[in-house]
């Protein structure tokens, strides 16, 4: 089967929904599938065969959060000369409910069209009231699917319509081999924090503020921020007593981080909102890690309430500081997060997820149809 | 003067808007049919699959019989999707029945040929119940848009029949889950 499958975000800059597409494209070539993902691609050089740019990135405040998308005449161009020179079965766009790639090649194919929900945001304002410019291309898209219940909820009350349930899935494998870094691990312990570190969804802040507690406790402590971002900023701002104890790695390769994973003791993940699966999660259980994350819903889920990685209440600092400090002293508690942990991110391989969704892909597709650039869908969605 | 324009102006904007609608509900139409088509195809593989695994002498001869009549009852009523929901529902419950659970179907993945079927039909099932979901998906969407009164009074639709989504006991059996 041929696959062509649409990233709406910068294939530059690490990202769930990025690494989502990657390792489904893997997975799917495992499975004897020709795949081909367009994105949008700040950096060109060093691209994986089966990834077509369709052009740089631009940062745009997008429902709360700077979103890096690429539209416009020239992407539309450059998405009609893919699906043409594609021959597609099927074409697979992610997060088709926002102003990017996806919703254009929604708007430019004509044949089987999947699409994949992965966030549980909030409907924006412009999304209730012009809601009716994105209609057609949503019409188009004959399987949905959603990562997760929230997203699915998401799907439900915005646009309407069901969805199949097939959440994300992790490449246990690669984390499960790799060495720490040079002098890790240490005996005065080590946390590690993984993400964009100027985006406030992340949490970095709660963990900041929870900081003076847990180097009051643990004198030799120190806490690895992993992650692209302003680290100067960051650096400035932070108090003179955890200076010492923090360590930038900025933006990281995916080896560093396993490397990462296998160097602390601990990984936290303090979100406060707006993520629907805890892909990094997963793969910090099948690095052998435990991890230790906020409440939110979830979070919850993938941790089975606590059974395969420890809970803090959500924003809560001292909880946090509380609840690692446990952590840290507890090796027979950590022993029992490490073996719950890599049984939890089994039962999410990529093998398994990829098979669900080449099912997906064969209850939408036409005998002997190839997917179409649709002209008449480009300048005139509605009038088609 | 003014007011001829202005009418005329407003008529224009009137008659794209009902073009446009009338394309929509075209493009809605065409992915009911599309999703009907593969929604058939889906279930008439379950069940010939179903057919294969009744005759393949894995299952005893009395849950045999009740597997082939079911599978063959619901070849009978291809096409239509109301009176095909009945002899469906029936071939769901009859797999249900004869090999649903989680240690009949271990017994079927014992020999290389019972697991070469025990694939098939496991994908057939939840195949079938993808393309369900989806071609109910279209048939709310399109009823929705001709459910509009502007649809109604300028019949849109012309003698497009009234679409039907269908309604059947699809639920993949417990033994099949995660296979």
């Amino acid at each position: 089967m041929r696959v062509g499958i649409v990233c709406p975000y910068d294939w530059s800059a690490p990202g769930g929904v990025k690494q989502h597409i990657r390792d489904l494209a893997y997975a799917l070539q495992d499975q004897g599938h020709e795949v081909s993902v367009l994105t949008p691609c700040e950096d060109e050089s060093d691209l994986e065969p089966f990834v077509v740019s369709a052009g740089r990135p631009i940062p745009v405040p997008y429902n709360g959060s700077v979103a890096r998308l690429s539209f416009g005449p020239v992407s539309a161009a450059r998405v009609r000369r893919w699906v043409r020179d594609g021959e597609f079965d099927v074409v697979h766009v992610h997060e088709p409910a926002s102003p990017s790639l996806s919703v254009l090649a929604c708007w430019v194919c004509d044949g089987p069209l999947v699409a994949t929900w992965h966030s549980s945001s909030e409907r924006s304002r412009a999304m209730t009231a012009f809601y009716y410019l994105l209609q057609t291309a949503m019409e188009k898209i004959s399987g949905r699917i959603a990562v997760s219940e929230k997203a699915r909820q998401t799907l439900v009350e915005n646009v309407g319509g069901d969805a199949v349930l097939i959440p994300n899935g992790v490449t246990c494998k690669q984390f499960e081999v790799g060495e720490p870094f040079e002098g890790y691990p240490r005996p005065g312990k080590t946390i590690l924090f993984l993400g964009r570190i100027d985006e406030p969804r992340k949490g970095l802040h709660v963990l900041l503020e929870a900081m003076p507690t847990i180097v009051g406790e643990f004198g030799d402590i120190r806490l690895l921020i992993a992650g692209p971002g302003d680290i100067d900023g960051v650096r400035a701002s932070l108090a003179p007593e955890i200076a010492d104890h923090v360590e930038f790695l900025g933006l990281i390769s995916e080896d560093d981080k396993v490397r990462a994973f296998k160097s602390a003791d601990v990984y936290i993940a303090p979100n406060t909102g707006g993520e629907s699966f805890g892909i990094v999660l997963l793969e910090s259980m099948a690095a052998g890690t435990p991890v230790l994350a906020s409440d939110i819903e979830a979070f919850a889920k993938v941790l089975e309430y606590g059974e395969a990685g420890a809970l803090f209440a959500n924003e809560n600092s001292n909880e946090l500081a509380a609840t690692l400090s446990t952590l840290l002293t507890d090796e027979a508690r950590c022993e029992a997060l490490r073996v719950g942990g890599f049984r939890r991110s089994r039962e999410f391989d990529w093998a398994s997820v990829a098979r669900d969704v080449v099912r997906v892909y064969e209850a939408v597709l036409q005998p002997g149809v190839k997917v179409e650039a649709d002209f008449s869908g480009q300048v005139f969605g509605r009038f088609g | 003067m003014w007011i001829v324009i202005g009418v005329v102006i407003v008529l224009i904007i009137f008659g794209v808007y009902l073009a446009s609608t009338a394309g929509r509900l075209d493009r809605l139409h065409h992915r009911v049919d599309t999703a009907y088509a593969s929604l058939n195809e889906q279930l008439l593989r379950r069940s010939a699959i179903a057919l294969e695994v009744a005759m393949s002498g894995k299952l005893d001869p009395a849950a045999s019989l009740v597997l082939a009549d079911a599978a063959i009852r619901a070849q009978e009523n291809e096409g239509d999707p109301v009176d095909r929901a009945q002899p469906e529902s029936d071939l769901t419950k009859a797999l249900a029945a004869t090999i649903g659970t989680r240690d009949e179907v271990a017994v079927l993945f014992e020999d290389n040929e019972g697991r070469q079927l025990g694939n098939q039909l496991s994908s057939a099932l939840h195949r079938a119940a993808i393309s369900r979901r989806f071609y109910n998906d279209a048939v709310r969407a399109c009823r929705a848009v001709r459910r509009q009164h502007l649809v109604r009074w300028f019949r849109l639709a012309g003698h497009t029949p009234w679409p039907q989504t269908v309604e059947m006991d699809d639920e993949v059996p417990e033994g099949f889950e995660g296979r």
